[in-house]
């Protein structure tokens, strides 16, 4: 595990890719920095923090496309089938090396806040709460752009599906809202995305059975649970998708409560998906 | 040393690997022989854990190399089809990675791809950028990468494909000197390749085993009766007189006469080496020159052709009696 770690974070500095994630990073807190904190003298750093949440949307992509995808293409993946090696070290050593890429710009980052103090009283905890936050809601979203990575052997295919997928989870929140908030529309809503979720289940598992069981024993619950209580749906659609939400949670930090459930729920989606990028790297083994 | 036992592989319906079960003893070199599409990589992706069979076992020193995974890559060297190289690393950064990721320890890793580097005579390259160099050395890059370890079995999957005739003879040296302490297998469609450095061949088709000898046994399996080719100064008259106080010919046959020499082709169920001797005898009692004379005996190439030939029933046959 240590060796891949080692590998992988050479490659992110003999490579332009960890000089342009961690320079964007970088250069949109300053800019805010600047604006916020320098120019309209606001001493909550929070602030910059929530509101440079948007640039997960490129730097994830840009950070972990090739993670996995580009071993498929090289062909590198069979020498780290054929090492005395498990591929859940594999996974581990990379994604430790991801988040080293991020903590770098971040601990730089971390050094904002006591600057600022040097010129007002800034509330620190608040501050160091929402980098905290910042690092929990990265640290999700890399791992999430590291399973995306595993499915695809295209490095533009892999970045193309991440940035949709940060897409959709930055806006999710907003894009329920437009849902009608009646029973029936939350209903209709579930059913759209189980829809969608068998669909991928069918074209990853490459089984019309897989699908038909997810997609059935899900739309069937659904279905059972809104005739057994329609009125419960009311508005649940855009009640669980501001659950779902990742960004959502990160808010939370950056509005200076430390959310426990935030936390815990932040570590299980990175938890759910090194999971998912084991098995997929797995899985190759057995239909590649 | 690896056992391996009913190895099936199938993707949807089409069957890769049928049933495939050989032994490999320690410190020789084996080739896989098969023409392309025959199942050759797939067996050596198998046999180190890249791939996993439908149904079937591999044994590497007594370890499943599935359920015994790290013990069992431990004793493997593996270098596939493509060579599994980072392009924007050097060779000695490249090896370094692997030789940690072997888990050789610290204190000889340096020393460890020093020696690789020295074998496979990549040394002078070791400071530039893999994507820079031939593909000659990345081929010797990746073999460099198999023998990090010192592992007990090297794989070898096509190592001298699309490599030009003086690097193809330097690989070939390379692994002869590796089968002097290694176990080697090695797969190619290449024959004569297979015949120059291997002791055993098997010999793969359709993802069925159908043969697996030294090459010499096989040519002998093969061979059949005794044929001899010559070409004699004399008329046909005078080399039938010749010939007719042989024992056991067959069918002496006259090929063809061109001003005063004939060429003619014998067939005996004699010992080749005993019709040589009669005919020579023969020959010069009549005072009719032997200008050449050649023994026939069935190449490798027509072995192999004869196992991996067709789908006709006469083949299909003599495919089960191999």
């Amino acid at each position: 595990m240590i060796a891949v770690f080692r590998h992988e974070l050479s490659s992110y500095f003999t490579s332009l890719t960890g000089y342009v994630f961690g320079g964007f990073l970088l250069l949109f807190a300053g800019i805010y920095t600047m604006v916020y904190n320098l120019n309209a003298l606001v001493a909550n750093f929070e602030y910059v923090m929530e509101s440079i949440a948007f640039i997960f949307l490129i730097i994830v992509p840009i950070l972990t496309m090739r993670v996995l995808a580009e071993e498929k293409r090289q062909k590198t993946d069979q020498l780290l089938y054929s090492l005395p090696i498990s591929m859940t070290q594999v996974v581990l050593g990379k994604f430790a090396a991801l988040l080293v890429m991020f903590l770098l710009p971040l601990a730089i980052l971390s050094l904002y806040p006591i600057l600022l103090t040097a010129f007002g009283s800034v509330h620190l905890p608040a501050a160091f709460g929402a980098i905290l936050g910042f690092f929990l809601l990265g640290s999700a979203l890399l791992s999430i752009g590291m399973f995306l990575s595993s499915l695809t052997e295209s490095q533009a295919v892999a970045a193309g599906l991440c940035f949709v997928v940060m897409l959709l989870n930055y806006f999710i929140v907003d894009l329920a809202g437009f849902v009608s908030s009646s029973a029936f529309g939350s209903l209709a809503a579930f059913l759209v995305v189980i829809l969608l979720l068998a669909l991928i289940v069918r074209s990853m598992t490459k089984s019309p059975l897989a699908g038909l069981v997810t997609g059935g024993i899900l739309g069937l619950g659904t279905l059972a649970a809104y005739l057994m209580s329609s009125e419960s749906f009311e508005g649940l659609f855009p009640k669980v998708m501001e659950q779902l939400s990742l960004f959502d949670r990160f808010y939370r930090f950056a509005d200076g409560v430390f959310d426990l459930t935030a936390l815990v729920y932040l570590l299980t989606v990175v938890g759910v998906f090194l999971f998912l990028s084991v098995q997929s790297m797995e899985k190759r083994r057995w239909s590649a | 040393m690896i056992e391996v036992t009913h190895l099936t592989k199938r993707y949807g319906d089409h069957t890769a690997l049928s049933d495939l079960s050989f032994s490999i003893e320690k410190g020789q070199i084996y080739g896989f022989l098969g023409p392309n599409g025959a199942g050759k990589s797939t067996t050596m992706n198998i046999m180190t854990g890249c791939l996993a069979a439908t149904s079937g076992q591999v044994k590497i020193g007594g370890h499943d190399i599935f359920e015994e995974a790290a013990q069992a890559k431990a004793l493997i060297g593996y270098l596939p089809e493509q060579p599994p190289l980072y392009l924007d690393r050097t060779p000695r950064e490249y090896l370094t990675f692997v030789a940690q990721a072997k888990k050789i320890p610290k204190d000889r890793v340096s020393a460890e791809v020093d020696r690789v580097l020295a074998i496979t005579q990549t040394d002078q390259v070791a400071h530039r950028l893999i994507q820079h160099l031939s593909k000659g050395f990345k081929q010797r890059v990746g073999i460099a990468q198999a023998l990090l370890g010192d592992p007990d079995v090297i794989i070898l999957d096509e190592p001298t494909v699309g490599l030009d005739p003086v690097q193809i003879i330097g690989i070939r040296d390379l692994i002869s000197d590796l089968g002097k302490d290694h176990t080697v297998i090695l797969s190619s469609h290449i024959l004569s390749e297979v015949q120059a450095i291997c002791s055993t061949i098997l010999i793969i088709s359709r993802g069925k085993l159908v043969a697996c000898d030294t090459p010499e046994n096989l040519e002998r399996l093969f061979a059949g009766s005794a044929t001899l080719e010559l070409e004699v100064e004399g008329t046909p008259e005078a080399i039938a007189k010749a010939l007719c106080p042989i024992p056991c010919l067959i069918s002496p046959e006259i090929v063809s006469t061109r001003e005063n020499t004939c060429r003619i082709r014998l067939e005996s169920s004699e010992d080749l080496r005993d019709l040589c001797r009669d005919i020579f005898f023969a020959f010069s009692d009549a005072s009719l020159p032997i200008l050449q004379m050649t023994p026939a005996k069935a190449s490798l190439e027509d072995i192999f052709l004869e196992l991996t030939s067709g789908d006709s029933p006469e083949s299909a046959g003599k495919e089960d009696d191999a």
